[in-house]
C-alpha cells in the first residue's frame, strides 16, 4: 500500500511538473549552459560541430581589441539612463493626472497606452517614416528648426530618435502600472490628509509617493531591463547606423554572430551581456526595495 | 480655489496636447497609406486628394497577408494555450508539494527570467537544429513554451498560494482524484491569473521578431506578420505608399484586438506587474 502511494506520488510529480521541466531544460537551461562552453571556442556557425577550444582568447579580445563592443556598451548605458528617467517621470505624472476626476480620462489612458500594443519592429518602421517624411513636412509648415534636423542621419539624432520612440512606446505601459498603484492608496489616508489641511501636492509627496514605491520598483526594473536589452527597435529604426554609431549591446551581439559569422565571439559577448544585465537588475531592485513602506 | 482650478485646466490642456502628440504617428501612417507616392513626397501631413485603396490590394497579395495573419494566430494561439496549461500544472505542484527538488526547480524558473534572449539564442539555434525543431510549427511552439514558462509559473505560483487548501481537501474526501482536483476545482479558480498570463504572453509572442527569424526564418510557409512586414519593408524601402499600407495592415489586427479587450488587457498587465 505504502509502495503504491509512493509510486502514485512519482507519477503525479511527472505529470504535473514533467512537461514544464523538459521544455525548460531543452530551450533555456541547456542553451544557457552551452553558452559558457562556446564562449571559449571559435566556431563559424556553418560547421556546427567544429567548435575549436581557444581558451580565454575571446574574452581577451573583447577586453583589449573590440572598440565597437565598448562603444555599444556605452551607447546602451546612456540610452538606458535617459529613457528610464524620462519614461518614469512622464508615466508617473500621467498616472497622477489621470487618476484625478476629469472628463475623458479613459480616452486619454487608451491613447497613451496604444503604442504599447505594437511590437518594436513595426514601430521602428512607422517612425522611420515619421522622422524622414513627416518631420520634413512639419518643418516646412512651421519652420521650426527641431523638425528640420537630419533625423536618423547623424549619431546624435539617431540616439534621440531611438529615445523618442522608446519613450513613446513604454510610457503607457508604466502609466497603467502607476495608475493601479495610485488607485490602491487607501482612501481614508487621503481623506485624513485633506482634513488635516494638506494640499494635493503635499499628499502626493507625503502619502502617495511612499505608498506607490513598490510600483516604482517594478517600473524601474521593467524600463531598465527593457532599455538595456533593446533590440527590435534598434534593428528597424536605425539598423545601428549611421555606421555603427547607434548599435545597442544586443544588436552588437546579433551582428557579431549572424552578420560577421563569429559565433564563438558572439557567444562570449552574450554571456558578458548576461552578467551585465544580472548585476544591473539586482542592484536596482535592491536599491529601490529599501525605500518601500507598508500602508 | 480659482487659481488651483485654472492650474488644473492648464494641466489638462497639456495632457490633451501630449495625447495628440501620441496619436499623431498613427494619423501620418493612416492618411499616407492611401496616397500616391508623389503626393506623400510633396506633403505628408494633409488629407489625400484622391483615396488610393489600390495600395492595400497590392500589398495584400505581395505579403500574402491572409497567410501571415493565420500563421500569427496559429503560433500565438497554440503557444499561449500550452503555456497556460503547463505552467498552471507546474505552479500548482510546486506550491502544494514544496519538496527540496521542487524548491530548487522553482528557483531555477525564477532566476531564468533574468537571462536575456541574446544570451541563449545562438546556442538555441544549435540545439533546435540538432533536435529537428527548426522550420516547423511544433518547434517554434516548444521554444515559446520554454521561454514563456518562467514568468507564467511565477505568476501561477503566487496566485495558487492564496487558494485555500480546504476546498481541495473536501474534494478529496468526496473521492476526487488528484487530477480531478486540479482540473475541476483548482483550475477554474485561477481565472483572473489565467487572463493575465494569456495577455502578457499573447502580446509578446504576437509581436516577437527575433525568435521566429532564427527558428522558422527559412520556412516561408510559417511566416508571421512581423516577418512578412520586415521582408516586405526590405524590398520596398523607399516606396512609402506601399510600405505604409503594409504597416497599417500589420498593426490593425492587434489594435482592433486591444480596443475590443481593453479592460482585460489593462487589468491583466497591471495585476501581472504589481504581483511580479
Amino acid at each position: 500500500m505504502n509502495l503504491r502511494k509512493r509510486s502514485n506520488e512519482w507519477i503525479q510529480q511527472l505529470v504535473f511538473v514533467g512537461p514544464g521541466m523538459i521544455v525548460f531544460t531543452i530551450i533555456v537551461l541547456i542553451p544557457f549552459l552551452l553558452g559558457f562552453y562556446f564562449s571559449f571556442t571559435e566556431w563559424n556557425g556553418l560547421d556546427l560541430d567544429k567548435a575549436k577550444w581557444i581558451g580565454m582568447d575571446n574574452v581577451r579580445r573583447i577586453f583589449t581589441n573590440d572598440d565597437k563592443f565598448w562603444a555599444a556598451f556605452k551607447f546602451t548605458l546612456k540610452f538606458t539612463v535617459v529613457t528610464v528617467v524620462v519614461t518614469n517621470i512622464l508615466a508617473l505624472l500621467l498616472g497622477l493626472l489621470l487618476t484625478r476626476p476629469m472628463r475623458g480620462r479613459n480616452t486619454l489612458r487608451t491613447i497613451f497606452f496604444l503604442p504599447n500594443m505594437i511590437g518594436g519592429i513595426l514601430l521602428g518602421y512607422i517612425w522611420q517614416f515619421i522622422f524622414t517624411k513627416g518631420f520634413k513636412t512639419i518643418g516646412e509648415m512651421t519652420g521650426w528648426h527641431f523638425f528640420e534636423l537630419p533625423w536618423l542621419g547623424t549619431p546624435e539624432t539617431g540616439f534621440w530618435g531611438l529615445v523618442i520612440v522608446f519613450v513613446w512606446q513604454t510610457t503607457g505601459y508604466m502609466m497603467v502600472i502607476y495608475i493601479a498603484a495610485i488607485v490602491g492608496v487607501p482612501k481614508d489616508l487621503m481623506e485624513a490628509a485633506t482634513i488635516d489641511g494638506a494640499t494635493y501636492l503635499q499628499t502626493v509627496r507625503k502619502i502617495i509617493m511612499p505608498l506607490v514605491m513598490p510600483a516604482i520598483t517594478v517600473c524601474l526594473f521593467l524600463t531598465t531591463s527593457g532599455a538595456f536589452k533593446m533590440f527590435d527597435l534598434n534593428l528597424s529604426l536605425t539598423k545601428g547606423g549611421p555606421g555603427t554609431s547607434t548599435q545597442s549591446l544586443a544588436y552588437n551581439i546579433y551582428a557579431e554572430a549572424l552578420v560577421n559569422n563569429r559565433y564563438g565571439l558572439g557567444t562570449a559577448k552574450a554571456m558578458l551581456f548576461f552578467f551585465a544585465v544580472s548585476i544591473i537588475a539586482v542592484t536596482q531592485v535592491w536599491l529601490t526595495k529599501r525605500k518601500e513602506v507598508e500602508a | 480655489m480659482t487659481a488651483s482650478r485654472s492650474r488644473l485646466w492648464a494641466i489638462a490642456a497639456a495632457a490633451i496636447l501630449l495625447a495628440l502628440l501620441f496619436i499623431a504617428p498613427f494619423y501620418f501612417v493612416l492618411v499616407n497609406s492611401v496616397k500616391a507616392l508623389g503626393e506623400i513626397m510633396v506633403d505628408a501631413a494633409s488629407l489625400p486628394d484622391k483615396y488610393l485603396f489600390s495600395n492595400y490590394s497590392k500589398v495584400w497579395d505581395i505579403i500574402k497577408f491572409p497567410k501571415a495573419l493565420w500563421n500569427s494566430i496559429l503560433i500565438t494561439g497554440i503557444s499561449v494555450t500550452g503555456i497556460v496549461i503547463i505552467s498552471a500544472m507546474t505552479g500548482y505542484r510546486l506550491v502544494r508539494k514544496p519538496s527540496v527538488f521542487n524548491k530548487i526547480l522553482f528557483t531555477c524558473f525564477i532566476s531564468a527570467m533574468i537571462i536575456p534572449f541574446q544570451s541563449v539564442m545562438l546556442q538555441l539555434v544549435r540545439v533546435t537544429s540538432f533536435l529537428e525543431l527548426r522550420a516547423n510549427l511544433f518547434g517554434i511552439v516548444i521554444c515559446y513554451l520554454g521561454f514563456g514558462l518562467s514568468l507564467s509559473v511565477f505568476l501561477f505560483h503566487g496566485f495558487i498560494k492564496s487558494v485555500p487548501l480546504e476546498i481541495e481537501e473536501a474534494a478529496v474526501v468526496d473521492g476526487c482524484s488528484p487530477y480531478g482536483v486540479f482540473w475541476r476545482i483548482v483550475f477554474p479558480l485561477l481565472r483572473p491569473i489565467i487572463v493575465t498570463v494569456i495577455i502578457l504572453n499573447g502580446l509578446w509572442i504576437w509581436n516577437d521578431y527575433l525568435l521566429p527569424v532564427l527558428i522558422i526564418g527559412s520556412n516561408k510557409d510559417l511566416t508571421t506578420i512581423p516577418l512578412a512586414i520586415t521582408r516586405f519593408f526590405g524590398q520596398y524601402t523607399k516606396q512609402w505608399d506601399l510600405a505604409l499600407a503594409g504597416l497599417t495592415m500589420g498593426i490593425m489586427p492587434i489594435i482592433i484586438m486591444f480596443l475590443m479587450l481593453q479592460k482585460h488587457i489593462i487589468e491583466g498587465i497591471s495585476s501581472g506587474s504589481l504581483k511580479g
